[in-house]
C-alpha cells in the first residue's frame, strides 16, 4: 500500500535510505579510520546493508567491532559471524570477559554487564586509532537521544559534552576534531523502530531467530521475561516455565528481556509492534530503568 | 478512525516540519498533543506523565511533560537545542525539529529551518502577533521554508471568539507579505483541549478549514524534482580494480539525471556525458532528488571530491567573491579579515571575510550599520573571499548549493551558517 502522487517522489523508506548512505560516503570521506559497531542486533544488520549498498561494487571499506559482553545469545553470536562472512569485512571482538577474567573490571552485583562495555569498547577505539565509529543509535529510543547529532563529537574519555556539539544544518556534517578524539555517527538518526522493520520487510535482510517467536524456557524479574543461562539466572523463587516470546532488541542475556509473542514473520512483528503497548526500551532493556536519567549518564561516559 | 495497523504497513512520503513559538505559548502542549493523538506516545510514557503530574499537584497530565528533555536543560542553563520527534499517519511520516523559542536561540530555530518543508509558527490567541512571532517568521522566511502555517493557540482562554483568530491571523499576513511569502495557513487551535489540532473543533464551528494535521497530510512534500536544475556534489570516488570502475558517489540534491546526458564538473568546467547511473551497484535509467547514486561518466575526467557535476547549460558560474546573508551560531565573534574554512556542498576551502556589510534586524525589517563583529544569533550581510573558486547558486534558487557554514579553522568549531546571493 502506498500513498505517494508523483513519479518522482520517494517514499520515506527511500528518504531515509537516501540520507543514511549520504552519512556513510561523508563520514568514509572525511575520516581516516573508520569502524562500525556490530551487535547483531536489527539496527547493525541494517546499518552493514545500508553500509553495503553506499559503497557498491567496491566492498565495505572498514571493519565492524564488536563489544561482546561474554553473555550474548548463541544464536546472535553464530549470526554475526555469518554476517560479517557475507559482507566480507573483518571483524573485530573487544571481550567483557577478558577484561573481568584479568581484573580489570569487576562483575557488578546484580550481574548485568551492559555497563561493563565501555571500558573495551574505547580502548578498542584508543588502539585502533580509529577516528569515526559508526553505531545504530536513533533518535525516538530515548528523549536523551532526541537531540543527538548526527556527527557526534567524543574527547579523548569518550565523554560526549553538551556544549561542544556543533549545529548540524541543511547536510552539512562537521567532522573536525583533536587528535585522540573521535566522532560517533549515528546513519539512523532519523528512523523509527517502524521504519527499521518496513525497511528489513522491503529489502532482502535475514535477522538473528531470536527476533521472531519461539518457545523458550523464561522466568520473570522485574516485569521482564529473562532467559536462563551461565549469567547467573534464575535465583530461588524465580520459577521457569516455557513460553512462546521474542526478542525486541537483543544484548546482554542478563538484561534483555523477551515480550510475548506469536510473531514468526517480518510483517507479523510489524503488526504486533504497532499495536504494542509498550515502547522499545520499556519492555526489553532492564538497565534502562535504573535511573530516569540513565541514558544520559552513560553517554556522557562514552557508552553507545 | 484511524487504526494503529495502518501507518505501520502504508509506505508514504516524508515531511519535515519546524516548530517555533515564544516561550509559554504552549509549544511544549501542541507536541505533547499530536504525540498523545497519534497515539506515538504509549502507555507506559502516559503513566510516567500521569504519576509526575500528579506529584507536581496538577489536575490533569501535563502533555508538555512528554517532550521534557529540553526543560530539565533549561533550569539547568546549559544547551538549549534542537530535539527531534517522530509521529505517522497513513498517509506521511513526520520529521519534527522542535526549537526552543527565546529570544537568544535564533541559531536554534536557523538550524531546525534548515532543513525544514513546513515551518508552524504558534502565538497565544491572548497576546496576538508579538516580536518573537515576527522574528520566527522571518527566519523561516529567511530559510525559504516552503511552507509556514500559524497556529492562533489557547483559543478556549478567549471564548473561542472568531474576531480574535481573524484580526491575529490578518495581522500576520501583513506581516509575512513584507517578507515576501504568500498564502500563509492560519489555524485556531486549543493544545490543552485538542481543538483543530488532530480532532476538528466543536466550539469553532465557524472555522471552516483544515486541522493541523491535515495541513500536514495534504501539502506537497518537497519540489518537484522534474522541475529543477540537475545539481550533484562529488562525495567520494568508488573504484573497483585499476580501470574496470569508476564511479562518483553522491546524493543527487536537486532535479533529475539519465545516461546519456551532457554535464559539466565544476569549477574545473570539464565537460562529458553520463554514461551510466548506479544504485547500490545496480544501473537504473535515471536519478532523481534526493536520491544517493554513482554516476559513471563517458571521459576519463578524474573527478575528486568537492566537484559539482551539473547539467550543462544550466551550470553556475564558479566564484570566488560571495555576498552571502548569514546567521552568525558561535560565542566567539566574526570580524572582517577573520580566515575560516568555509563548507560548501561536500566542498572545504580557506576563505577570509572580506566585510561585514550591515545587520539585519529581523523583527522590524531594517538595516544597521556594518558592524564590527558579530555575535551569537546575529543576521547579517557580510562578503567573503574563498582561496579556490565554488559552483554555487543562490539560496533562493537552490537550498544545497546555496548554503554553506564557517569554520573554525583551530578548533574546528561550527561558526556561521550562510545563504549565498539574494537582496543586498
Ligand atoms: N488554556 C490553555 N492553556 C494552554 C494551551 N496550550 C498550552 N497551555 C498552557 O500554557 C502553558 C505553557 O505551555 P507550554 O506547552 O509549556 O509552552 P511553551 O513554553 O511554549 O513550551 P516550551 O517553550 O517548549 O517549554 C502551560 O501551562 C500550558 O498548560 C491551550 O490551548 N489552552
Amino acid at each position: 500500500m502506498s500513498t505517494l502522487t508523483r513519479p518522482h517522489e520517494l517514499s520515506h523508506l527511500g528518504v531515509l535510505e537516501a540520507e543514511a548512505v549520504h552519512i556513510f560516503r561523508e563520514a568514509v570521506a572525511e575520516f581516516e579510520r573508520p569502524v562500525l559497531l556490530f551487535s547483531g542486533g536489527k539496527d547493525s544488520i541494517v546499518m552493514l546493508h545500508l553500509a553495503s549498498r553506499a559503497f557498491a561494487p567496491a566492498p565495505i571499506p572498514f571493519p565492524v567491532l564488536h563489544v561482546d559482553t561474554g553473555h550474548n545469545f548463541p544464536e546472535v553470536l553464530t549470526y554475526r559471524d555469518l554476517a560479517v562472512k557475507r559482507a566480507g569485512v573483518r571483524l573485530l571482538v573487544a571481550g567483557v570477559q577478558q577484561y573481568i577474567d584479568e581484573g580489570r573490571l569487576h562483575e557488578r552485583a546484580d550481574g548485568t554487564r551492559n555497563p561493563l562495555q565501555t571500558v573495551p569498547l574505547l580502548d578498542a577505539i584508543r588502539d585502533n586509532r580509529f577516528d569515526v565509529v559508526f553505531g545504530g543509535g536513533r533518535r525516538d529510543e530515548e528523549k536523551a537521544r532526541a537531540k543527538e547529532r548526527v556527527f557526534s563529537l567524543r574527547d579523548e574519555f569518550g565523554q560526549w559534552d553538551p556544549r561542544r556539539q556543533r549545529p548540524e544544518l541543511w547536510s552539512l556534517y562537521n567532522g573536525r576534531h583533536r587528535p585522540g578524539e573521535h566522532v560517533r555517527v549515528f546513519p539512523l538518526s532519523n528512523w523509527t523502530e517502524l521504519d527499521v522493520w518496513q525497511y528489513i520487510d522491503q529489502e532482502p535482510i535475514i535477522l538473528p531467530s531470536i527476533y521472531f517467536a519461539h518457545r523458550r524456557e523464561v522466568f520473570r524479574r522485574g516485569g521482564m521475561w529473562l532467559a536462563p543461562g551461565a549469567w547467573g539466572g534464575p535465583r530461588d523463587g524465580e520459577p521457569v516455565e516455557i513460553r512462546s516470546v521474542r526478542y525486541r532488541t537483543v544484548g546482554d542475556m542478563s538484561c534483555t528481556g523477551a515480550v510475548d509473542s506469536t510473531a514468526r514473520t517480518v510483517p507479523e512483528v510489524i503488526a504486533e509492534i504497532a499495536a504494542s503497548t509498550l515502547t522499545e526500551r520499556g519492555a526489553s532493556r532492564a538497565d534502562d530503568r535504573m535511573s530516569e536519567a540513565a541514558m544520559e549518564d552513560r553517554k556522557r561516559e562514552g557508552y553507545f | 478512525m484511524t487504526t494503529l495497523l495502518e501507518p505501520a504497513l502504508a509506505t508514504g512520503s516524508l515531511l519535515r516540519l519546524a516548530t517555533a513559538g515564544s516561550v509559554d505559548d504552549g509549544k511544549s502542549t501542541l507536541v505533547g498533543r499530536l504525540l498523545h493523538d497519534l497515539r506515538v506516545v504509549m502507555p507506559d510514557q502516559l503513566a510516567a506523565v500521569e504519576r509526575v503530574s500528579r506529584e507536581r499537584g496538577l489536575a490533569a497530565p501535563d502533555l508538555a511533560l512528554l517532550t521534557d528533555g529540553l526543560r530539565a536543560e533549561r533550569e539547568q542553563g546549559i544547551t538549549i537545542d534542537v530535539a527531534y520527534r517522530y509521529f505517522a499517519t497513513p498517509k506521511r511520516r513526520f520529521i519534527l525539529a522542535d526549537t526552543p523559542g527565546h529570544v537568544q536561540y535564533t541559531r536554534n530555530m536557523v538550524t531546525g529551518a534548515s532543513t525544514a518543508q513546513l515551518a508552524v509558527i504558534l502565538v497565544d490567541a491572548r497576546h496576538g502577533v508579538v516580536e518573537q512571532t515576527r522574528r520566527h517568521a522571518a527566519v523561516a522566511a529567511l530559510l525559504r521554508v516552503p511552507q509556514i502555517v500559524l497556529l492562533v493557540n489557547k483559543m478556549d482562554l478567549v471564548g473561542f471568539d472568531k474576531n480574535v483568530y481573524a484580526e491575529i491571523s490578518a495581522d500576520f499576513e501583513r506581516y509575512l507579505e513584507r517578507l515576501g511569502v504568500d498564502d500563509p495557513v492560519s489555524i485556531p487551535i486549543s493544545a490543552l483541549r485538542g481543538d483543530n489540532v488532530v480532532e476538528p473543533s466543536a466550539a469553532m464551528d465557524w472555522y471552516q478549514g483544515p486541522t493541523l494535521l491535515r495541513h500536514l497530510e495534504e501539502v506537497p512534500p518537497a519540489p518537484d524534482p522534474a522541475e529543477q536544475r540537475a545539481r550533484f556534489p562529488v562525495q567520494y570516488v568508488i573504484r573497483v580494480g585499476e580501470h574496470d570502475y569508476r564511479g562518483y558517489a553522491g546524493q543527487l540534491v536537486s532535479g533529475v539525471l539519465r545516461p546519456g546526458d551532457d554535464v559539466v564538473v565544476l569549477p574545473s568546467n570539464r565537460r562529458s556525458t553520463i554514461a551510466g547511473i548506479d544504485i547500490a551497484g545496480r544501473p537504473v535509467n535515471e536519478a532523481f532528488a534526493p536520491q544517493s547514486v554513482t554516476l559513471r561518466l563517458a571521459d576519463d575526467l578524474d573527478v575528486a571530491r568537492g566537484e559539482l557535476i551539473a547539467t550543462a547549460g544550466s551550470a553556475p558560474e564558479p566564484t570566488r567573491e560571495l555576498t552571502a546573508t548569514v546567521c552568525h551560531l558561535a560565542e566567539r565573534t566574526l570580524r572582517a579579515g577573520d580566515r575560516v574554512l568555509l563548507r560548501h556542498t561536500t566542498r572545504t576551502v580557506q576563505a577570509i571575510v572580506t566585510e561585514l556589510v550591515h545587520t539585519l534586524d529581523v523583527t522590524t525589517l531594517e538595516t544597521g550599520a556594518g558592524p564590527e563583529a558579530l555575535h551569537v544569533n546575529d543576521i547579517a550581510r557580510i562578503r567573503l573571499r574563498t582561496a579556490e573558486p565554488i559552483a554555487a547558486d543562490d539560496y533562493a534558487v537552490n537550498r544545497h548549493t546555496g548554503s554553506f557554514v564557517l569554520i573554525d579553522p583551530s578548533i574546528g568549531d561550527t561558526l556561521t551558517a550562510g545563504l549565498i546571493g539574494g537582496r543586498p
